[in-house]
């Protein structure tokens, strides 16, 4: 299970495998050569960066097009609709952004914990319990002036969320508790408090059929962007991405925290705190997931209820990893993702599909994605060899 | 306090160790085969967290067979076939190199639940015969005694298939193929075996263990398909093979324990406790995690875990 593998110390740690590749034996060591390859190898990486996950995606694509040909459908008019469905209209983009909004924020809750080497899916839970703590802050603190109301449910519901997932990070780090599971039970425990509170002492007697959260009240709800239809949790799942991107990519904690990510052996070696560094990643990534349950409360719900439960936070997991935890690359990702569950209504309205042809959609994308991992690094010669020895392994 | 009310209340007690004996018995089987598969799976060396998705493709497709043909044997095997697929997907992934075996299994989560979900939508609402079960409770004349011994066939094949896994991994040639593999696979390598193959046999097979136990969620208890069929037994299955300390007759042992507490709430409920009702779903979660929580430990190794495993991914 892996459990407590990042935080071992002594005999074994010996055994570990160097941090840096060796320069090969055979290479002259000539100055400018050296840079060249140095160039070359980087523009690689970066064509790399684009193209693996582009052919990673088409060939999704073509996949979830066979599986709709399947079932009857013709693919080119599914997506068709999809696309008019996601991005074909201005409502219809706008619904897009809604939902892209929330999953920038939760993917982060992933994404970081992801650069320290943790595979975490807490994202679910702490946005149900960052939207309830929103809602009963607002409950508390009725009386005070709506710009007050609104920003304590903010940070209430960060707080909450990030409080929630670091505990899962604390108990990887400080008790070699494996995250991933912990995570997934701590979702399930989120949901449950969520439920005993809306139908207990949260309840709002006047809510009988979906047991709610007292209402925060029109005033204290947080509108819309300027000059479109999209509220204002955009704006803050689009500054999460920057702002943790300048964390993880330009500052001395980003580049501690990807140095445990890369070889947490060598991160210890070097006085690294890896416990504190773990704990402050997922405290981070957990504030950010928190925030979108807020949003959700104080931008549309209005109160905290089972509409929290969205799956937002298991998307979110996808799109952390088809970004490759890399937050800029989160807010593109998020508008497909945000687009392809736009599209899915118009798909039961058109075609009759059910509601989950999206989640096949996302799974074969996932797989797609994970499977791409395995051609980075390599040059486009060996990719094909490796694509031919791949064809002639499936014939055989 | 009159006799009466002290009746009451010793009848309600007894009530709810019945419900929650009846209940431990009929949700752990689940958890019984998932937990044994995910057993096996992990002892080549490998973790499948797919089995989620596995155990509610086996439920569609175990339920889907069993309706088409009429057999509700049918179609567990069918649902065994279905996660003997899914896991020979999985170990085909996890086989290339730098593909991360956790993430693999996340992915297949999400895909064996959506594809689920979407091929199972026609089967709600029809009707399918049902697995049979055997009444152990005849002797007795009270009624929740008899439901609470109402015990499926697939209960007895999993008490038998926990001491199979045993054999099969401390006994037989197999067994110690698979345990090699998951303890070095250097070693393995050394001697000639083939790495990725075992790996794989060994994750087909786990597979369609807790394919054979999605098909007992729609095929007995609660005994229908529909999308709210599980409630994360697959996942919890993994986390009950850390706390079996990756031995299957602890396997059998921590599933009953699990079922238990994941009745505990409908039983209070039974005997009219509605206060905390959704705490009291979250007690099989909050159980897993604080026994995980007290077992774990940063410096040491867990006992009987599989050496590959613990190597830094």
């Amino acid at each position: 299970m892996g459990v407590g593998v990042s935080m071992k110390s002594g005999a074994e740690m010996t055994s570990a495998s160097p941090a840096v590749a060796p320069v090969s034996p055979g290479r002259p060591q000539v100055v400018g050569a050296h840079r060249r390859d140095g160039f070359v190898a980087a523009v690689r990486a970066a064509l790399a960066s684009l193209v693996v996950p582009g052919a990673a995606f088409t060939v999704a694509l073509i996949l979830f097009g066979i599986f709709i040909a399947l079932t009857g459908h013709n693919p080119l008019a599914v997506y068709y609709q999809m696309y008019r469905g996601s991005f074909g209209t201005a409502f219809s983009f706008q619904n897009t952004l809604v939902r892209a909004a929330p999953l920038m924020l939760t993917a982060l809750a992933t994404a970081l914990p992801l650069r320290l080497g943790l595979v975490g899916l807490g994202g679910e839970g702490a946005m149900v319990l960052g939207g309830l703590g929103a809602a009963a802050t607002a409950t508390a603190l009725g009386g005070h002036g709506p710009m007050a109301i609104k920003t304590w449910m903010l940070i209430a519901g960060g707080l909450v969320g990030g409080g929630w997932i670091a505990l899962a990070g604390a108990l990887r780090a400080y008790r070699g508790v494996n995250e991933t599971i912990s995570t997934l039970l701590l979702n399930y425990i989120a949901i449950a408090l969520l439920n005993h509170l809306v139908e207990g002492p949260l309840r709002d007697p006047s809510s009988l059929n979906k047991p709610s959260t007292l209402p925060i009240g029109d005033d204290n709800m947080i509108g819309n962007l300027p000059g479109i239809d999209v509220h204002w949790g955009l704006a803050f799942g689009v500054g999460a991405c920057l702002l943790t991107w300048v964390l993880m990519d330009r500052t001395t904690f980003g580049f501690a925290a990807r140095m445990v990510g890369g070889n947490v052996r060598a991160a210890l070696l070097n006085g690294l705190p890896v416990g504190r560094l773990i704990v402050i990643a997922t405290f981070i990534g957990g504030v950010c997931a928190g925030l979108a349950g807020s949003i959700e409360v104080a931008a549309i719900h209005g109160t905290a209820n089972a509409s929290l439960i969205t799956g937002y936070g298991y998307t979110g997991v996808l799109v952390a990893f088809l970004a490759r935890s890399n937050p800029l690359a989160v807010i593109p990702v998020s508008l497909i993702l945000g687009g392809i569950g736009a599209s899915g209504g118009l798909l039961q309205r058109i075609f009759d599909l059910p509601d989950a042809t999206v989640n096949v959609l996302q799974g074969i994308l996932f797989i797609s994605i994970l499977f791409s991992e395995t051609f980075y690094g390599q040059s486009p010669r060996q990719l094909w060899r490796g694509l031919r020895s791949f064809r002639r392994g499936a014939a055989g | 306090m009159s006799a009466g009310t002290d009746m009451a209340v010793s009848t309600g007690a007894a009530g709810v160790a019945l419900a929650v004996l009846g209940g431990a018995i009929r949700i752990s089987t689940p958890f019984l085969f998932v937990s044994l598969g995910e057993c096996l799976t992990e002892k080549s060396g490998r973790v499948n967290l797919g089995l989620e998705g596995t155990l509610v493709m086996g439920a569609m497709g175990g339920y889907g067979v069993s309706y088409l043909t009429q057999s509700a044997w049918l179609g567990v095997l069918a649902a065994g076939l279905l996660g003997v697929l899914l896991g020979a997907l999985h170990a085909w992934l996890c086989g290339r190199p730098r593909v991360n075996d956790i993430a693999v299994g996340i992915a297949l989560m999400l895909f064996g639940v959506g594809l689920a979900f979407f091929l199972g939508k026609p089967l709600i609402g029809p009707s399918a015969p049902h697995l049979p079960s055997i009444a152990l409770g005849w002797w007795s004349r009270s009624a929740q005694v008899r439901s609470a011994l109402q015990i499926n066939v697939l209960f007895v094949v999993g008490i038998g298939m926990a001491w199979a896994v045993l054999y099969l991994l401390n006994r037989t040639r197999w067994g110690l193929v698979i345990r090699t593999v998951g303890e070095s696979a250097d070693a393995a390598r050394a001697m000639g075996y083939q790495v990725g193959r075992v790996r794989m046999l060994a994750t087909m097979a786990g597979g369609f263990l807790a394919g054979v136990g999605g098909s007992f969620l729609s095929l007995f208890y609660p005994g229908s398909w529909n999308e709210g069929l599980s409630s994360g037994q697959g996942l919890m299955a993994v986390a009950l093979v850390i706390f079996a300390r990756w031995d299957p007759i602890r396997c059998l042992f921590a599933s009953l324990l699990f079922g238990g507490a994941s009745a505990l709430g409908p039983a209070l409920q039974s005997v009219g406790i509605t206060s905390g009702y959704y705490l009291f779903n979250a007690a099989p979660y909050a159980l897993t995690l604080g026994i995980i929580i007290a077992t774990s430990s940063r410096d040491r190794a867990l006992a009987g875990q599989p050496a590959e495993l613990r190597i830094a991914r």
